[in-house]
């Protein structure tokens, strides 16, 4: 029986709401401090997309495992 | 890569609705052996092979000569702009934002002192993967950078500079002694020596894995959205589909820019630890 494409499904799944979760949560506490200080808001907004990039890295990651499963 | 699975998926897939399944979409993605110009034809490629390593001429390879000479040409006529007086105009006025850019944003803070002997790597790696990454994005152009062996490249280039950077300054021994922060237990000491080597390592193998991933999930999505209209087999998909393509090929480009610039200033920022490795 064929279970890869149900696991690659699976982890794609999981990792998104992992991923989509982190950047909301950093998404969030930018649109605070830029409020707070709209002088900065340039600054928090560089900040903001390089951890963002970062975060959407790892689950990129996992996407590169969930295609190897799903190809295999 | 074993396609068996995926072919009798597709073959299913075949009777039931239309020829597309993931044949179609890795057959876009991959490398090929044949230069495409949809709709007109494709040039097939030569296959070379030198001591039995696998050197063929590949679209990928096409392309990389193209991004080269791209690269060559542009820098060219920045240089010989400069040549004739110090105010740029026009494209070397362009190029001269981006270099600054670099230089300010991302050498600059993150190297401190001594950065000039790194920008010349760090200016090479950010315009290379920003032209791939945009010439990926044009009809008939193939993304040199979501080749795994490319971006293993750049990272084992990134590897070699922040070693090398790292020993010039602080001497061979006392790179690898300055990699354990001061102030730790000896009986730490073992551990955090493993940990800091294998970690020399793992950050450019996630560098080139984040480049890659990047690169080829943004076109698998594109070509997934439209090779629904194929999937469905019927018209009314098309403005949906379409739009949502459109969509994420402008994420894509966004996502381009941001990839070239993550690389360079994760680059130097290993740089710049490894240089001052003061904690």
């Amino acid at each position: 029986m064929d279970f890869a494409y149900l696991a690659a499904g699976f982890g794609a799944g999981l990792t998104v709401i992992g991923g989509a979760f982190g950047i909301g949560k950093l998404a969030s506490s930018a649109m605070d401090a830029s409020g707070r200080q709209p002088e900065a808001a340039g600054d928090i907004r560089t900040s903001m997309i390089i951890a963002a990039a970062l975060i959407e890295g790892i689950s990129l990651f996992a996407l590169v495992i969930c295609i190897l499963l799903a190809l295999k | 890569m074993e396609l068996n699975t995926s072919k009798v998926i597709a073959d299913t897939l075949h009777q039931a609705k239309g020829d597309v399944g993931s044949d179609w979409i890795m057959h876009h993605i991959l490398d090929s052996h044949e230069l495409e110009f949809a709709p007109f034809g494709a040039i097939p490629l030569p296959h070379l092979s030198l001591f039995g390593f696998d050197i063929s001429i590949t679209k990928h390879v096409v392309f990389l000569w193209i991004v080269a000479i791209l690269l060559l040409i542009s820098f060219k006529i920045a240089a010989n702009a400069y040549k004739k007086s110090r105010i740029p105009h026009g494209f070397t006025n362009f190029i001269e934002i981006l270099i600054v850019f670099v230089r300010d944003e991302i050498a600059k803070p993150t190297i401190g002192k001594g950065f000039e002997k790194f920008l010349p790597y760090l200016l090479t790696v950010f315009f290379f993967i920003l032209f791939s990454n945009f010439i990926g994005l044009l009809p008939n152009g193939s993304t040199v950078t979501s080749n795994i062996s490319v971006t293993t490249t750049l990272a084992v280039l990134s590897f070699i500079a922040v070693q090398v950077g790292g020993m010039m300054k602080n001497g061979v021994f006392g790179y690898f002694k300055g990699l354990i922060p001061s102030g730790v237990p000896t009986w730490l000491l073992p551990i955090m020596f493993i940990v800091e080597i294998l970690g020399l390592f793992t950050k450019p193998f996630a560098l080139a894995i984040r480049l890659f991933a990047n690169m080829t999930a943004g076109h698998i999505v594109i070509f997934a959205l439209i090779g629904l209209i194929f999937f469905m087999q019927t018209y009314f998909v098309a403005p949906v589909s379409v739009a949502f393509a459109l969509f994420i090929y402008l994420l894509e480009i966004l996502v381009a820019l941001i990839q070239a610039y993550i690389f360079t200033m994760l680059s130097s920022l290993f740089i710049g630890m490894a240089v001052h490795q003061d904690h």
